[in-house]
């Protein structure tokens, strides 16, 4: 897993609560296999009409922020399936980072687990950078993770992270190879519970 | 010697499964369950890329749900090379691993999450994960169960545990008499639009009170299976005489001694009194009424005899805005009655409401009349098993004199994934647990709602209060 440590960009506003899961990866896409570019899939049918043409409107088409590498949500974001496509999607389009007020629970599991940011920031200040990237379309903001930052033109903000997510994120982990080094720990658990039969 | 602190359904749980703790907070739970589907394929990609096996195949099963068709058991009529490609990747996945695969023809195949409690696999205490979200259905037989995605799917396969953070509990209580015509839908809707769609963002959810005990098992399914719709990482009912009658015989339910022995433990499992949660949420079970959605998000729900909201009237802006939105997705009017909806479709199915008690209710309000002129009505059932059992009833010929079309077990029109749609633009009565933009389709616009409530849209060809039918008799 590509590691996170700092990150500057310009940062793409979708202003609207509970964005699920079927937007940002429409379900006819999820037989593909990991290996495809699902970039192409990002908010599909949001990003392009019935016939195929692209909405000039829909922001990703806009071109200050074609090349966003960070999102900024609405409350929710990411709500509904455990499709880890929906990580993919962003990932494989180049985003590395969504902030929102809150995140489905699974999408934000997804995410640590592809290298991808969810951080959560409270409203208001969400509402600020939202504010300032639609007055200056293209503005760059910073993340600096180990010292758990946010900074742009409208002010600088700490956020919390857990802070297993964080070393995930800064070492690029491995975490199933991670788990077997506890083989002896399962295996103890497994004998125990065979006894006791939970 | 001091009494011992009250716990939680979900703490005890919780807590004979934890394998190890460490100081960053992060648990590895080991888990009793795991069920896969057709989508499971890049989990299984995942973990053969690096040369690992499965560690523990006998608590695997799975069943194909996503990909397969509803008008035939034939591999080889799946006409898409995708959708057939997902199915037969599960059969070489799993036969490659020693995994027990209920197939296309098998007597157990249907919906993963109506096939767990049904053939016995999902239990009370036990710690169940699927890569689907509404995993939280199985939590409804008193077992702590969530979805996950496909890097945490390939990390069980490899290890049978996962790390995590102990959510929080939100106790949820809903008391009194649930009026007629009202079920476990219309209980998990008012919910939703109580609390929200994130009102339960990070907690696991326990229903209680008295209107959630007298539901049914297939009840109480419903009502944890939309615990995802209001955020919740898991939903849970403490499992008593309903759960030990529900899942007694089933075909992987233990039997005999083991059957006591487990009983015993079970009867320990719901939360002691005085056991503290970090919220609490009460609900009057005899003012729900039958619910619908409106919008593109569960918790846009209204009681039938509603009319739509105007979002002129919204102070919040982003609500404003997404209301907005979805007016204009929906094609409806501010202000008229819902009653007035008309509806081009009707889905009844899914792992919210596939089940045969909810066949039986939809199979009531059909009898003796006949679906609306124009309208296309499925009946989908959950499972193989419930299919068999609604055929001996004679619920396929009450549906199919009125006009509805009856079909095999699969997940279908809930998201579509099989390639059963609606067009751009129609208007779905459905079951299922979504009404997302898009869900049932590109354009495709879905209201949630009960199996008779569905049923009742199907026979008058609009949103209708189930009510007023049961009336008429």
């Amino acid at each position: 897993m590509e590691p996170f440590i700092r990150l500057r960009s310009a940062a793409v506003p979708f202003a609207r609560a509970n964005i699920d899961t079927d937007q940002i990866i429409p379900a006819r896409f999820l037989s593909r296999p990991r290996s495809v570019d699902h970039g192409q899939f990002l908010f599909h049918d949001l990003r392009q009409a019935p016939d195929g043409e692209q909405r000039p409107e829909f922001p990703l088409n806009r071109l200050h922020w074609r090349d966003a590498r960070i999102v900024l949500g609405g409350r929710n974001f990411a709500c509904g399936s455990s499709r880890e496509s929906a990580v993919w999607a962003l990932f494989d389009h180049g985003i590395r980072a969504v902030i929102a007020p809150s995140f489905g629970d699974i999408f934000a599991n997804n995410s640590v687990k592809n290298g991808v940011l969810a951080m959560v920031l409270p409203r208001d200040a969400v509402d600020a950078l939202i504010a300032e990237a639609e007055a200056t379309p293209g503005a760059e903001i910073d993340i600096d993770l180990p010292t758990q930052t946010v900074t742009s033109a409208a002010g600088t903000w700490s956020f919390d992270i857990d802070p297993y997510a964080k070393k995930s994120l800064l070492e690029g982990l491995d975490e199933l190879a991670f788990t077997l080094t506890h083989e002896t720990d399962i295996a103890a658990f497994e004998h125990r519970m065979g006894r006791t039969n939970r | 010697m001091t009494e011992p602190e009250p716990r939680t359904l979900f703490a005890k749980i919780w807590d004979s499964h934890r394998v190890l703790d460490r100081e960053d907070g992060q648990t590895l739970l080991y888990v009793d369950r795991h069920l896969v589907h057709d989508g499971s394929a890049p989990a299984f990609e995942l973990l053969r890329q690096r040369g690992i096996s499965p560690r523990a195949p006998e608590r695997i099963f799975a069943t194909p749900d996503h990909y397969v068709p509803t008008n035939t058991r034939e591999r080889d009529e799946i006409t898409d090379d995708r959708h057939r490609g997902m199915v037969d990747a599960l059969e070489r996945n799993t036969a490659a691993a020693g995994i027990r695969m209920f197939g296309l023809k098998d007597a157990n195949q249907g919906i993963v999450h109506v096939v767990g409690p049904e053939a016995g696999l999902s239990l009370p205490g036990m710690l169940i994960v699927c890569g689907d979200s509404h995993t939280s259905t199985h939590g409804a037989v008193g077992a702590l169960a969530f979805g996950i995605g496909s890097t945490e799917v390939a990390h069980v396969l490899g290890s049978q545990t996962l790390w995590q953070r102990q959510p929080k509990t939100l106790r949820i209580t809903v008391d009194g008499t649930l009026g007629a015509g009202v079920t476990a839908k219309d209980v998990i809707l008012a919910i939703i639009a109580h609390i929200g769609a994130a009102g339960a963002t990070g907690h696991v959810i326990e229903y209680a009170g008295s209107a959630i005990r007298g539901l049914s098992m297939e009840g109480r399914l419903t009502l944890c299976n939309m615990s995802i719709e209001a955020g919740g990482r898991a939903g849970m009912v403490a499992p008593d005489e309903t759960t030990y009658a529900y899942l007694a015989g089933r075909p992987f339910a233990p039997t005999g001694h083991d059957w006591d022995r487990e009983l015993e433990l079970w009867k320990r499992l719901p939360s002691d009194p005085g056991a503290v949660f970090d919220r609490e949420v009460t609900l009057d079970g005899d003012a729900i009424a039958p619910m619908v959605t409106w919008g593109n998000s569960p918790e846009d729900a209204l009681p039938i005899d509603a009319n739509l909201p105007d979002p002129e009237a919204e102070p919040d802006a982003e609500r404003r805005a997404a209301m907005l939105d979805a007016f204009a997705y929906m094609g409806l009017t501010p202000g008229a009655a819902l009653e007035s909806v008309m509806v081009d479709r009707v889905f009844i199915g899914s792992c919210t409401n596939g089940r045969i008690e909810d066949l039986r209710a939809a199979a009531e309000v059909a009898r003796g009349r006949h679906v609306a002129e124009g309208v296309i009505a499925w009946v989908v059932p959950g499972s193989a098993p419930v299919r068999r059992q609604a055929e001996a009833e004679g619920l396929d010929r009450i549906f199919v004199e009125a006009g509805f079309e009856w079909r095999e077990a699969g997940c279908s029109m809930c998201l579509g994934t099989n390639g059963e749609i609606a067009a751009p633009g129609e208007r779905v009565a459905s079951t299922s647990n979504r009404n997302f933009r898009g869900r049932q389709g590109p354009g495709a616009r879905t209201h949630l709602l009960g199996p008779a409530m569905a049923a009742a849209a199907a026979v008058t060809g609009h949103l209708a209060d189930v009510r007023r039918l049961m009336a008429e008799g």
